[in-house]
């Protein structure tokens, strides 16, 4: 999985957040920080701020804070802000739920909430992944490299998913003792 | 991660906590399978094998969760290692650190049973339970597993 800039401008700005809720941080200090302009950053910060996972906080010593349940959030509940994900078009359904091992499988709308998003059995893909039909995609070569790459595709989401934000927390605290 | 409740105690299993066992699943899952949890007591929770664990968290008297898993040698190429294969908590008795400390209890019996590595294999749909795991420090292991349909 490729992430956008933005996205992971998004995760590094809510992961420095999430480490100390209570501290008010700049976007300079964040945009320094990862080498990023400020007016870059403004814009993923304000989509965070929209989404209610961080809040602005005007006056003196001011900046953003983070406003979400670092135990509850996932990387993929940030992910879903600056990825388009589309679900796949009925016509790969189909051709998937006659592949091997595939089962029909209904869906929900891609900007659901996270619970009801990871209930549903609905494939999605990153825009930016595949977003054209690929030259022999309706080949038979073309559709059994579909199927390969939907793996990739499911366990990376999974594992997004599953990844809290204090779990990711800790995860770089064992990095930073390396 | 919040402080284990003091009123949990883990403890090994006993016959008379089929009932909650399977209550518990059966709450969680949408199936009774008591037929499953009978057989699963006979092969875990009567062994004297320390590298077979039921255990079960109990509070206020009431068995609100529980954790199964075994010590396997050499499966899948592996040297020996702890598998948990079942682990769950009373809905009502989550966000308490019930799940936390069975986990800790069976990885402690592991220890003493001389692995030192404990894995485990769960749907890529139940992301709760999969963030849970991670939360304790679990990652993707080197392992891969595969399945095919059968023709029939």
């Amino acid at each position: 999985v490729k992430l956008q800039v933005n996205t992971s401008l998004a995760l590094f700005s809510v992961l420095e957040f999430a480490q100390d809720p209570t501290r008010h941080i700049s976007a300079a200090e964040i945009a320094e920080k990862y080498g990023v302009s400020p007016h870059h950053l403004a814009k993923v910060l304000s989509e965070l701020t929209r989404a209610g996972v961080v809040e602005s906080v005007r006056g003196v010593g001011g900046g953003y804070r983070f406003a979400g349940n670092a135990r509850r959030l996932t990387l993929m509940d940030v992910i879903r802000l600056f990825e388009d994900f589309v679900p796949e078009d009925a016509e790969r359904r189909e051709r998937r739920a006659g592949a091997p091992g595939a089962k029909r499988q209904g869906g929900a709308s891609d900007r659901e909430s996270p619970q009801a998003a990871e209930g549903s059995a609905q494939r999605f893909q990153l825009a930016d992944r595949r977003p054209r039909r690929d030259p022999g995609e309706r080949t038979p070569v073309g559709r059994a490299l579909n199927v390969v790459l939907s793996e990739i595709d499911e366990i990376a989401k999974a594992t997004m998913s599953s990844i809290t934000l204090a779990t990711m927390l800790r995860l770089v605290e064992r990095q930073q003792r390396r | 991660v919040p402080d284990p409740a003091p009123t949990i105690a883990i403890r090994k299993v006993r016959r008379g906590d089929l009932d909650p066992i399977v209550a518990i699943d059966a709450t969680v899952t949408g199936l009774e399978k008591r037929g499953y949890w009978k057989s699963v007591f006979q092969r875990y929770g009567a062994s004297r094998d320390a590298g077979r664990q039921f255990l079960v968290a109990e509070s206020g008297g009431r068995v609100v969760g529980f954790v199964i898993g075994e010590v396997r040698d050499w499966e899948f190429g592996s040297p020996p290692c702890g598998w948990v294969f079942g682990i769950d908590v009373d809905p009502v008795a989550r966000q308490a650190g019930v799940g936390t400390r069975l986990l800790a209890a069976i990885c402690a019996a592991f220890r003493r049973a001389g692995v030192r590595k404990v894995r485990t294999m769960l749907s890529r749909d139940n992301t709760l339970i999969l963030a849970f795991f991670r939360s304790q420090g679990m990652m993707a292991g080197p392992f891969i597993p595969l399945e095919m349909d059968l023709a029939s």
